[in-house]
């Protein structure tokens, strides 16, 4: 038993996280927001120098060949800072495709971009009125002149426009709605074909609706076996979800931390708010409904790991992502409350940080969805 | 990282669980899973049980029959009694007032009551909560005059645990009512229960069981030997044991083993033709209680690990344990009195009716459970005292 972190994780969330006071405080974050792209190309940069893009990649593949217990102190700096870099849909999502997924030559053509930085990719896989199914529906590639024509529309891709290339999930047979006949797909962002509506969302992060329209891809697009990518692509979400809760404890440890800051400063009828009993037990219950928290964000990485049954797997990790849900939406709910009108204000840090945690709440997956899924394995 | 037990400590989880397989008595077991209150036999031929084994104070320093056993050995060993349906032997004893008299005692003291309380031969309860002192012990107004060789003691206890089977009691009593401050005045007392004067009166819960009393004390002789630490400084002996182990308030194997009899129990009932175990309403909030259990083991872990890195008590962090374990506990109760619908009640088995007795006892179980949340430091104490502690307020 050992729930320490070891001493190059620590190592590395430290580095990451005196780079991100240096270089991404509250001011320069607000700028990367408003900037055309979205994203610090200067801190993506910094990122991979730091070997972020690497921990999760195969040693075969130049990385480091770690897992999601190896990012979870860095997801957590970076979870304080509220980074609006695609991170995790890169080396929790994308990156985790390609390497296990992909060939020798795809391997060989995508990772070592990815690991110095030089190439973005984006997961396109959620549709629209499909919620958080995985399987596609309307995404459909048909096989054509030795390659594949691809037509469709995914929804909500985070990091697609600063992407260079797409991972799209679409149907290669099979009924709409179901795992067979699922394959995946690597796109140009630049094909001809593929358009783009780019918006910001309410975190922050720069997203996209895409649409696929007659894409002319060679049959080397496919990424892992033809029909059959679902296990990959559940793997891989189970991958990413358990980092984003990580990612969540760094946001909910910032905003009990500020709130307790207020509660100790912030003055009513001549003494500090946090002397009154009745915020001081809030307090506490956000205090320790985060330290629940993170211990099933512990335990969901160590699942992910461990790899084995998938079955499990999923259980352990929507397990997880209903206490990080509830947990979020506890922690962003009674920050603001506690901080009363200043924390409606898009002045503060807190207001980023509830509405950070109210789209982790739903990443991948809310409370109920995660529920309903633990429950039926259960 | 690694969440798992060592090779090493599994070994010794399955040699107590094989132990509590072959020694724990049916009849004790039976009671236990199935919601009734144990006996005063009960309890002493258990702890006679363990003693036999060596086991019925492992957390003792081993020159007084301590097992030796680290943190981690002896979390596993609490909860594995949870999960085998054993009852923990009553805390007042061998815990609380053993460690009292481990810190505070004389060597005339120590060699008079510890192998007693080891060997099971005297029930010990604990006389802290007064009428008008309950969470707030620096109230109790217990009076103890000095009289030459002995003190007289004067006053009331209530919620006394188990007072009905105590052989002795130890108590805080006010020795000196003129002090400055209400912690200064206090001394620590250990009173055999059969001293002419004192009387044990019942307090029937809501749930109709005998669990707790009412002591009172009128011209109660106790010799002052029986006096633990200084006089007067009684509060330091109080605060000491207030801050000493709460790691077994997780409960973590005894509410696993609830979590299975629900299941069990949601399975065998039907609604609407169906198993009540697959109604998505039902489920769900089993799911939710499971989760959070889930989340409480790996918190409990997370402390035990950082006691054995650091050496040091987890401090004012384990109240969250108490807080999330009782939530928990009284959340499996309601749960399963629930689950058995309009079966929950009869308030008595009822001989001859279709209502089996283990249904009869869920509403009262439930009843009973509230208390979780009130005893040992209510759970609005133990925010304060996170509130104090950890975060500064």
């Amino acid at each position: 038993m050992n729930f320490e972190y070891s001493e190059e994780q620590q190592q590395l969330a430290d580095s990451v996280r005196r780079y991100l006071a240096n270089e991404y405080d509250f001011d320069k974050r607000k700028a990367i927001i408003g900037s055309a792209s979205g994203i610090s190309e200067a801190a993506w940069s910094s990122f991979a120098e730091m070997g972020l893009t690497a921990i999760a990649i195969a040693e075969a593949d130049g990385g480091f060949g770690g897992g999601a217990s190896d990012l979870m102190a860095t997801m957590e700096a970076c979870g304080e800072a509220l980074v609006v870099e695609p991170l995790l849909d890169n080396i929790g999502l994308a990156g985790r495709l390609v390497t296990r997924g992909g060939s020798a030559a795809q391997r060989a053509a995508l990772l070592p971009g990815l690991i110095d930085g030089s190439l973005r990719l984006a997961f396109a896989y959620l549709e629209p009125g499909a919620r958080y199914a995985l399987a596609p529906t309307k995404t459909v590639a048909r096989a054509h002149a030795g390659g594949w024509l691809l037509d469709g529309e995914k929804s909500v891709v985070v990091g697609a426009s600063v992407a260079g290339k797409l991972i799209v999930s679409a149907r290669t047979g099979g009924q709409p709605g179901h795992g067979d006949g699922v394959s995946l797909l690597m796109v140009d962002r630049d094909a001809p074909g593929v358009s783009l509506n780019v918006y910001r969302t309410v975190d922050g992060l720069r997203a996209a609706d895409v649409r696929f329209a007659g894409v002319k891809l060679g049959g080397d697009a496919l990424l892992g076996a033809q029909g059959g990518a679902m296990p990959l692509i559940e793997e891989a979400v189970d991958f990413a979800t358990a980092l984003l809760c990580a990612d969540a404890i760094g946001t909910m440890k910032n905003a009990n931390d500020a709130t307790l800051e207020y509660l100790k400063t912030r003055k009513q009828f001549g003494v500090p708010i946090g002397s009154f009993q009745v915020l001081q037990h809030r307090m506490v219950d956000m205090y320790i409904v985060c330290e629940q928290a993170r211990s099933m964000a512990i335990l969901a990485a160590s699942r992910v790991d461990a790899g084995g049954d998938p079955l499990e797997r999923q259980r352990v990790v929507s397990s997880a992502k209903v206490k990080i849900a509830d947990a979020a939406r506890q922690v962003s709910q009674e920050s603001i409350q506690l901080h009363g009108g200043m924390g409606m204000s898009e002045e503060m840090k807190v207001s980023h940080n509830f509405r950070r945690l109210t789209m982790i709440a739903q990443r991948f997956g809310d409370a109920d969805h995660h529920l309903q899924r633990y429950a039926a394995l259960g | 990282m690694d969440l798992s037990y060592s090779t090493e400590e599994l070994a010794f989880r399955d040699e107590v669980r094989a132990w509590l397989a072959g020694s724990l008595p049916q009849d004790i077991r039976d009671k236990v899973v199935g919601y009734q209150h144990l006996t005063r036999d009960d309890y002493i031929r258990w702890h006679k049980i363990l003693a036999a084994k060596g086991w019925s104070v492992p957390h003792w320093p081993v020159d007084w029959g301590g097992t030796g056993w680290n943190i981690t050995q002896r979390y596993i060993y609490d909860e594995e009694f949870g999960l085998a349906g054993a009852p923990g032997l009553p805390a007042f004893g061998p815990n609380m007032c053993a460690s009292v008299l481990l810190r505070f005692g004389t060597p005339e003291q120590k060699n008079r009551f510890l192998p007693r309380i080891r060997n099971g031969d005297d029930f010990w309860v604990q006389g802290y909560s007064e009428p008008g002192a309950g969470s707030d012990l620096a109230a109790v107004k217990t009076r103890a005059e000095r009289r030459g060789d002995h003190y007289l003691v004067n006053g009331q206890k209530i919620w006394t645990t188990l007072g009905q089977y105590g052989d002795w009691i130890f108590c805080l009593v006010r020795t000196d009512p003129g002090a400055e401050k209400r912690q200064e005045g206090i001394s620590f007392l250990l009173i055999d229960m059969k001293t002419p004067g004192i009387t044990v009166r019942p307090l029937i819960l809501m749930d109709g069981g005998h669990e707790v009393n009412e002591v009172f004390f009128e011209d109660v002789k106790v010799p002052v030997e029986n006096l633990v630490h200084e006089e007067n400084r009684g509060w330091t002996v109080a605060k000491y044991l207030l801050g000493h182990e709460r790691m077994g308030s997780a409960r973590v194997g005894a509410s696993r083993r609830e979590l299975g009899a629900l299941r069990q129990l949601a399975s065998r009932q039907t609604k609407d033709g169906a198993p009540l175990i697959d109604d998505p309403r039902f489920r769900d909030r089993m799911s939710r209680v499971e989760i959070e259990l889930t989340a409480l083991e790996l918190t409990a872990m997370r402390f035990l690990d950082k006691m054995r890195r650091t050496g040091q008590p987890p401090g004012a962090d384990v109240s969250m344990l108490k807080i999330k374990g009782t939530e928990i506990q009284q959340a499996l109760t309601e749960l399963m009195m629930q689950a058995v619908g309009p079966d929950a009640q009869p308030f008595a088995a009822v001989a001859g009716s279709s209502v089996d007795a283990f249904a009869s006892r869920l509403a009262p179980r439930y009843f009973n459970f509230r208390k979780t949340s009130i005893y040992a430091g209510s759970n609005e104490i133990q925010r304060n005292i996170i509130a104090k502690m950890t975060l500064g307020l």
